[in-house]
């Protein structure tokens, strides 16, 4: 019975049927007619209202005919962080180089986010972003990014390849600097804390290497995974790390 | 009427007429150009500044007009012919010329809107996911390669790039800016705008 109530036709028919009853003069219905009336009305203007309620929305979007961008959960954080990080986050040089996300290792990504919260690495663009992430969501996001696997960016100098190659894989020994391919792996794929280098963004690599003491560990007397790359990122060179950017920069 | 010597008519036309041609900069392309945008490229409703914007951004809009992929109505009812018949060396020697022009800021914004239009610049809104607009365009909007200067160009001409791609018209093909700019209410288009125009 409730089910055919619900239907906006049928509701129609019975208010008509006890309005002729009404008119009809049948007086024992006349209460009943009455009461039918009024019980359909009551009953149309309730579902009136509960409709309006849960179809009225107030949210960013006020002109009726654009369509709704998606305003929760996870999909639509993805494209959010897309919207900078690239379509399949493989980065962007926007004014500031942005980095790639695609295939970067999840907790490296987790601890960069806390990190950007925690302020012990500054970022204002990325505080911001980051601060109303819940754990879940980067969680969520991290492996989200992992699972992308787009080419790289490219657009390094190609001469400085070779060079980088080297240093990448034999470190530069008068300088006390170990090889990356030792914790950041022969394929610069990187494992748990430590990142994924391949398919980095070339000028994102230069400003992380050259800046790292201004950039890392800011926190002083709060531990952090960033200080190991410290002496690495005094110690070589200026055109050394722009070789060895080059080399990661073109690896898949 | 006055009686005008015949020999001195003739060469007040033709002084005129030289220092016309020999205007410094003024050849014909440009004035193509210069007849909407304004005699010093800073834009004249609704075509924009030109004046100091990047090269990249300006040959990109050029071949992306002649392609007909940005298709909003202005630039199809003007920019579309205009572009057409560009060769590429002119494009280069154009965009060049106009990117080397010092702009000059519009300041036509809503005064009242410019500290919230900065905070939606500067900071983005992380809870609406919309982007802070200075990862790509610059602490001071001045744009990189073929990112656009925002900085100083007219309030109306914002708004309306900002609302059309919320419609659904469309620029050069890997722009973010679509999805970016339609999620972004008219308060904010607004705000932005307004900050916008005032930069230098």
């Amino acid at each position: 019975m409730s089910a055919i109530w619900s239907d906006p036709l049928v509701k129609m028919m019975k208010l008509f049927e006890a309005y002729r009853m009404v008119r009809a003069g049948a007086v024992g219905s006349r209460s009943r007619a009455r009461r039918k009336m009024i019980f359909v009305g009551l009953h149309s203007a309730l579902q009136a209202t509960v409709l309006s309620l849960v179809f009225s929305t107030t949210g960013y979007a006020d002109s009726v005919g654009k369509p709704s961008p998606p305003r929760g959960g996870v999909a639509a954080k993805m494209e959010y962080c897309q919207d900078c990080h690239g379509p399949s986050g493989q980065g962007y040089r926007g004014f500031y180089p942005i980095p790639r996300l695609a295939g970067q290792q999840t907790e490296y990504i987790e601890n960069q986010l806390r990190a950007f919260i925690e302020r012990r690495r500054p970022n204002n663009i990325m505080a911001n972003v980051a601060h109303v992430l819940s754990p879940a969501m980067i969680a969520a996001l991290a492996a989200s990014f992992r699972s992308f696997n787009p080419a790289p960016l490219g657009g390094a100098p190609k001469h400085q390849v070779a060079a980088g190659k080297k240093i990448f894989e034999d470190g530069v020994p008068d300088a006390n600097v170990a090889a990356c391919a030792a914790c950041h792996g022969p394929d610069a794929t990187g494992k748990g804390l430590v990142p994924r280098l391949a398919g980095q963004l070339y000028p994102y690599l230069v400003k992380e290497l050259t800046n790292w003491g201004k950039e890392r560990g800011q926190i002083p007397g709060h531990a952090d995974t960033s200080f190991i790359m410290a002496p690495v990122a005094h110690s070589l060179t200026r055109p050394e790390v722009e070789a060895v950017a080059a080399y990661l920069s073109y690896l898949k | 009427m006055r009686y005008i010597p015949l020999k001195t008519a003739a060469l007040a036309i033709v002084c005129i007429a030289a220092s016309a041609l020999m205007a410094h900069a003024e050849s014909l392309a440009i004035r193509n150009c210069t007849w909407c945008h304004g005699a010093s490229a800073q834009g004249y409703t609704p075509a924009p500044r030109l004046a100091g914007q990047r090269v990249p951004y300006m040959q990109n809009q050029l071949i992306s007009f002649r392609a007909h992929t940005r298709d909003n109505p202005f630039s199809k009812q003007y920019m579309w012919g205009a572009a057409r018949s560009l060769s590429p060396r002119a494009v280069r020697d154009l965009t060049l010329y106009f990117a080397s022009l010092a702009p000059d800021p519009a300041n036509d914004g809503d005064r009242e809107l410019t500290s919230t239009g900065r905070t939606i610049y500067q900071q983005g809104l992380p809870d609406a996911n919309i982007a802070a607009c200075v990862a790509c365009h610059g602490p001071n909007a001045e744009g990189v390669a073929e990112i656009p200067r925002l900085g100083g160009l007219a309030y109306t001409y914002l708004k309306r790039r900002l609302q059309q791609w919320g419609e659904g018209y469309h620029a050069t093909a890997r722009a973010p800016m679509p999805r970016i700019a339609s999620k972004l209410s008219r308060d904010q288009i607004e705000e932005l705008a307004s900050y916008l125009s005032f930069i230098k």
